[in-house]
């Protein structure tokens, strides 16, 4: 077992996911299972290797810096779970904000 | 109406239909009516549909057939390709107006404004949209089971998964639910339910259609690609929904063109039969069907030799690094701000947190956090930066090969169809299933999957034909000659 239930309460922390206590557990089974798994590659050698950077087959290019309509705003609020005076709401983000 | 009765329209390929169409034999309403009425026979039992429009679809063919009828009195009408053709696609593209909801809860509301680029060329060159089709939640999956609405049932043997992640595309088109589907490929989310399900699927190369409107899962391996009954009708699609779009920088502005067979003979083609492709867990009678197939197009001109790509074994593990750690940052969007489910909090990370708790299932929760992992400070060389040099050497093996041959043969998948279920617990399990399939996204190179034929209980065997990049009309080519000479593609499932 590579993950302690510590790392798997970090882990979602980093990812933003709440889980409950049952969850915990399973995940700590099965990520330990396919860490181990992809584990495997610790076996080649690869000091000669590069890191692939990019699987794109042209170098990609900038298009041109032409200005264009932006999408509607209204469009794009209207899939706001909560939006008011053409803004998205959120809740406080600053300590004491109000 | 005369050549074709009407209550058969179904049975027409997208070529056929399009031809049908020209002729005036019958309209694209009648068409699209008789799509539609089989999709509400039949897609309460096989749940491949999440959407339909009825309305939408059957006004784009009223549209369609006006411009036929145009046509007729006015002989220098120019008439778009695909006009009037209807088309089912995958829940994972936007189109504008219809839900998208890419099989997940934390998108069950969400409408986009705006329509994939692959999507509207088809739309501008005259298609009607059906529906949108089922997928694992966000194309993480090789059954739909993983889809927050239901499984679809294999059409072959309602018991069975359509494999996945385009399983609902692989199945609406193999029902006769469609002529024809967009389907998505990070892992062999094209190859293998067209495996699955007896039909010819495209992954086309990376760069060669636009990913914009595609809700992105692995960006440097996520393809559009399309179900399809033969080649040719995956022909027609590719050559309207590929090129340049500035809405997608990987896309190139003009493919290569590469040598490919024209006509009947396949002589002077070099097929590579890589062994490591022909391995314990492989069913016995999957080889069977595929070496047969190989015989096949050695019948029809080409040689095959045995060659190598040692890294297969690799493809896995690898995958299983890359794929996550792109969702995860991909995914990191759904954040119950700008779109998507939102679970009410003081607190804004707690709000982040519930809201992706209660909106992702099981799989994708798995694979962020894999990704977060291998992604995570301390872990990052092992994990993600070795994975990235080990598929270097994944793509070297395809560019050695590919200078001694032109195609590369090999089974899609290690078994034909599997039973809803098989794979419960272990998520391990489930990823075997795309052995096959995860080394061509990995080399960004195209492939194709076409039905080679039935199994002893009568499911279908997938070929799969890889191809060296922009290869694309090169393995739809071989298809095509393969089915000039086979009627494995003219079956269907009784329904």
């Amino acid at each position: 077992m590579l993950l302690s239930k510590e790392d798997v309460e970090h882990i979602a922390l980093l990812a933003r996911l709440h889980l409950s206590e049952e969850e915990k557990e399973r995940y700590r089974e099965q990520l330990s299972n396919i860490l181990d798994h992809v584990g495997k590659l610790q076996e080649l050698n690869t000091a000669d290797v590069p890191a692939m950077a990019s699987i794109a087959v042209e170098r990609s290019r900038l298009r041109p810096d032409v200005p264009a309509a932006a999408m509607p705003r209204a469009d794009l609020l209207a899939n706001a779970p909560d939006a008011a005076d053409e803004q998205f709401r959120v809740p406080p983000v600053l300590d004491g904000g109000a | 109406m005369s050549a074709v009765r009407s209550g058969a329209l179904h049975e027409l390929s997208a070529k056929q239909a399009l031809a049908g169409m020209r002729a005036g034999k019958f309209s694209s309403v009648e068409l699209t009516r008789t799509y539609l009425e089989r999709i509400e026979q039949h897609n309460t039992r096989l749940n491949a549909y999440l959407y339909v429009a009825p309305e939408a679809a059957l006004q784009a063919a009223a549209a369609a057939d006006k411009l036929y009828a145009k046509a007729r009195r006015k002989a220098d009408t120019k008439l778009p390709a695909l006009l009037g053709l209807p088309i089912a696609v995958k829940d994972v593209l936007a189109v504008a107006g219809m839900p998208t909801t890419c099989g997940s809860l934390i998108l069950e509301d969400f409408v986009p404004s705006y329509t994939a680029t692959s999507v509207q060329r088809l739309l501008d060159a005259g298609v009607v949209i059906l529906g949108k089709t089922n997928t694992d939640e966000f194309a993480m999956g090789s059954s739909t089971e993983n889809s927050a609405y239901g499984v679809t049932h294999n059409p072959w043997d309602e018991t069975r998964v359509p494999g996945g992640s385009s399983g609902g595309s692989a199945a609406a088109v193999a029902a006769r639910l469609a002529p024809v589907a967009l389907g998505t490929d990070t892992g062999g989310s094209v190859r293998q339910p067209a495996a699955f399900c007896g039909l010819t699927g495209l992954k086309t190369t990376y760069g060669r259609v636009s990913r914009y409107g595609l809700v992105a899962f692995g960006s440097s391996l996520d393809t559009v690609g399309v179900l399809a009954r033969d080649a040719d009708d995956a022909g027609l699609i590719l050559k309207v929904m590929g090129g340049y779009d500035p809405h997608d920088a990987t896309t190139v502005e003009r493919a290569p063109k590469l040598d490919k067979p024209s006509g009947k003979s396949l002589k002077g083609l070099k097929i590579g039969v890589p062994k490591e492709y022909f391995i314990d867990g492989l069913s016995a009678e999957v080889e069977g069907g595929v070496r047969e197939a190989i015989a096949q197009l050695e019948a029809l001109g080409a040689k095959a030799v045995p060659v190598s790509l040692p890294h297969t074994e690799y493809a896995l593990p690898v995958y299983y690094i890359i794929a996550p750690a792109e969702a995860s940052a991909n995914l990191a969007r759904f954040d119950g701000v700008r779109y998507g489910l939102r679970e009410e909090q003081a607190d804004l990370i707690d709000m982040f947190k519930r809201s992706r708790g209660a909106g992702f299932g099981p799989e994708v929760k798995r694979r962020i956090m894999v990704g977060s992992y291998a992604l995570s400070s301390g872990y990052y060389d092992a994990y993600y930066g070795q994975a990235q040099k080990v598929r270097t050497l994944i793509r070297r093996d395809f560019d050695t090969v590919f200078k001694k041959v032109d195609i590369v043969a090999a089974p899609a998948t290690p078994s034909t169809a599997f039973r809803i279920g098989a794979h419960g617990s272990d998520p391990l399990e489930m990823y075997l299933e795309d052995v096959f399939t995860l080394p061509a996204n990995l080399a960004g190179v195209p492939g194709l999957s076409l039905c080679a034929g039935f199994d002893s209980q009568g499911l279908p065997i997938g070929l799969q034909m890889l191809g060296p990049h922009f290869a694309d009309e090169r393995l739809l080519a071989v298809a095509k000659a393969y089915q000039r000479v086979t009627d494995w593609q003219t079956r269907q499932p009784a329904l």
